[in-house]
């Protein structure tokens, strides 16, 4: 994210070109000065969608937070103040469930972020070696990546069935000498949070993999060569060069992994609604929003819940701009 | 990079890799199986992963079941699919390479301030306006228009080709410039055949994104004429009672195009996502 800072710098000598040109063609219209209305053209589609799509919509979100609005209704909107927002932290019939749904989000995070980028980087790190057929290895390990989640949901719900015939049952059977048996993965309060902590890491890992994989290759080759020299042991490599050299990338996934962990909502929704799975520990904000919005109608109050999810969000990034910027200085 | 290896280690590397990809492939190869079985062998223990009595008859009865104006059409869902990521991918790479120009090789008052919005909106993730996009939008629920357009102008893409177009020597636009040629000209007889890679990239992040596409179509859509491949998957896997077989096939029928897309620009794929956040 060095870019953002680097980003206003304007390109050395492009002023001087610009009012240069005139005078070697006079007979043409100065392009300096018509710049600005062929910037402001070719940014016109794309920024207008972005007003339109995103800048409005949230604003719009904001405002919808303070009144009284509901879908079908026929009575028009009233002011709401903050009652959306005291509902949602006070009132026992709102405040269960969504203060619930954070709590989830949280568990979440705290255990796929650094669950994920710590796998993330043991398989980076075995997948960085010159070895015939390495490209293979890659490729299996991203290969989830590509899969819908609707589509991973649904594996998974297979693998972790709740009959003696499910996938990892069965397994546990053989394993344990027959004295397993059943056990619903799913729909149990107390693994089913563990159970779409899995199957997120084993679709989304392979992404943060790629990125850690071309932070280590970036790490000059000479000071692994320079360490073997002074006898350095393999833990002693890995502490002292692989991880200052990926330092940034690292904090970088995990900040990444982060807020991508807060916008769970695909697997959650779709195992809820045909899975079996334990809807009260799994759900999460994003889930929240949809239910209040689409199941109830309550366009006001799931904005609320939109724009408390907007402010998780906005304090992860600052932490990231924050803990990522003092190392990219150089 | 690291140690000199041994054949020793080089044999240990190879065994812990292999066991490593098999346990991760596991998953996907119990899905390409039991499309291929019998549905009553699917949920079966552990010899759901027997390649036993294998047919494509799940394929078939999928496109069969799914050949009704009440159920939808297969080939409905996957035309959907297709049509949507056609409009977001090559809308999006034409309106957001063209800003990403003049935001980033133009020089006119007031660039910075546009700029920096792109970067502000490129905080807010989808998902905080999924709901008063919802409500302003109710209108036109259920058409293939409002599932497409908000995703076209994407904040993200922009970035991503102005970090390639910064790095463009100046002296290719004097050069194109001082021949006549105005920016319009400049960008797509000469920027733009020269920035395949990040093209591809943005291609084909914005495809695997739009194809898995899952949050919107729950809200937007409900008719199955315009119901695009994921929103159908969950539909179609909360049948009672399940059929796993067909459920499984027209899992594969949903990954396929994506895979096939992956197995030709894996190359892409990987520089796009590794790119966007290392060299950034």
């Amino acid at each position: 994210m060095k870019t953002v800072e680097h980003a206003h710098a304007a390109p050395p000598g492009r002023a001087q070109a610009a009012s240069s040109a005139p005078s070697a063609k006079p007979s043409r219209p100065s392009r300096g000065n018509r710049d600005w209305l062929h910037g402001l053209l070719m940014s016109a589609p794309a920024v207008g969608g972005l007003i339109a799509f995103v800048g409005i919509p949230f604003g719009y979100a904001v405002v919808l937070s303070f009144y009284n609005v509901r879908l079908g209704s026929p009575l028009e909107p009233t002011f709401f103040g903050v009652e959306h927002y005291r509902r949602l932290f006070t009132d026992p019939d709102l405040s269960g469930p969504f203060l619930r749904a954070l709590l989830n989000n949280l568990a979440f995070a705290v255990v796929v972020v650094p669950l994920q980028t710590g796998l993330a980087l043991a398989l980076a790190i075995l997948l960085n070696r010159k070895l015939k057929a390495i490209g293979v290895f890659r490729s299996f390990f991203f290969m989830p990546v590509v899969f819908p989640m609707a589509l991973v949901a649904v594996i998974w719900r297979l693998i972790l069935a709740r009959s003696e015939q499910g996938m990892l049952n069965s397994v546990l059977d053989v394993v344990t000498f027959g004295n397993w048996g059943a056990f619903d993965w799913l729909g149990d309060g107390l693994t089913a949070m563990g159970s779409i902590i899995v199957l997120s890491v084993w679709q989304g890992v392979g992404f943060q993999m790629v990125i850690l994989l071309a932070g280590l290759q970036q790490i000059p080759g000479e000071l692994y060569e320079a360490s073997q020299l002074d006898r350095a042991s393999r833990w002693q490599q890995f502490r002292h060069v692989t991880l200052p050299g990926i330092r940034g990338t690292l904090v970088f996934v995990a900040m990444l992994t982060s807020v991508l962990s807060f916008r769970v909502f695909d697997q959650v929704y779709i195992l809820i609604r045909g899975g079996g799975l334990d809807e009260d520990a799994t759900r999460t904000v994003m889930y929240q929003a949809v239910t209040t919005a689409f199941d109830q109608n309550n366009i006001g109050q799931a904005s609320a819940v939109t724009v408390v999810f907007f402010l998780i969000v906005v304090v992860l990034t600052i932490v990231q701009r924050r803990v990522v910027r003092p190392d990219n200085e150089d | 990079m690291a140690m000199t290896r041994t054949p020793v280690r080089r044999v240990l590397d190879y065994t812990v890799l292999s066991v490593l990809a098999f346990v991760f492939a596991l998953p996907a190869l119990y899905l390409f199986l039991g499309s291929l079985k019998p549905s009553g062998e699917v949920l079966n223990g552990l010899s759901g992963f027997l390649p036993t009595h294998l047919s494509f008859d799940n394929y078939t009865a999928v496109l069969d079941s799914l050949n009704s104006d009440s159920t939808g059409y297969f080939w409905q869902f996957m035309g959907v699919s297709v049509l949507l990521s056609f409009v977001v991918v090559t809308g999006g790479l034409i309106v957001n390479s063209m800003a990403a120009y003049g935001l980033t090789r133009l020089k006119w008052r007031g660039q910075n301030a546009v700029f920096t919005l792109v970067l502000l909106l490129m905080l807010i993730p989808f998902e905080s306006v999924a709901v008063p996009l919802f409500y302003m939008f109710n209108g036109q629920r259920n058409t293939i228009f409002i599932q497409a357009l908000p995703f076209v102008a994407n904040a993200f893409a922009i970035y991503q080709f102005h970090t390639f177009f910064k790095k463009i020597p100046p002296s290719i636009e004097e050069a194109a410039r001082l021949d006549g040629a105005g920016p319009w000209r400049t960008f797509f007889a000469i920027i733009v055949p020269m920035s395949r890679p990040v093209f591809a990239s943005v291609a084909i992040l914005t495809f695997l994104i739009q194809w898995g596409s899952f949050l919107w179509p729950v809200l937007m859509v409900s008719d199955p004429s315009v119901r695009p491949l994921p929103l159908e998957m969950s539909v179609f896997q909360g049948q009672q009672p399940p059929d796993w077989g067909q459920i499984l096939a027209f899992g594969v029928l949903l990954v396929l195009p994506v895979l096939i897309v992956f197995a030709f620009f894996q190359r892409w794929f990987v520089e796009g996502v590794a790119s966007s956040a290392v060299k950034g």
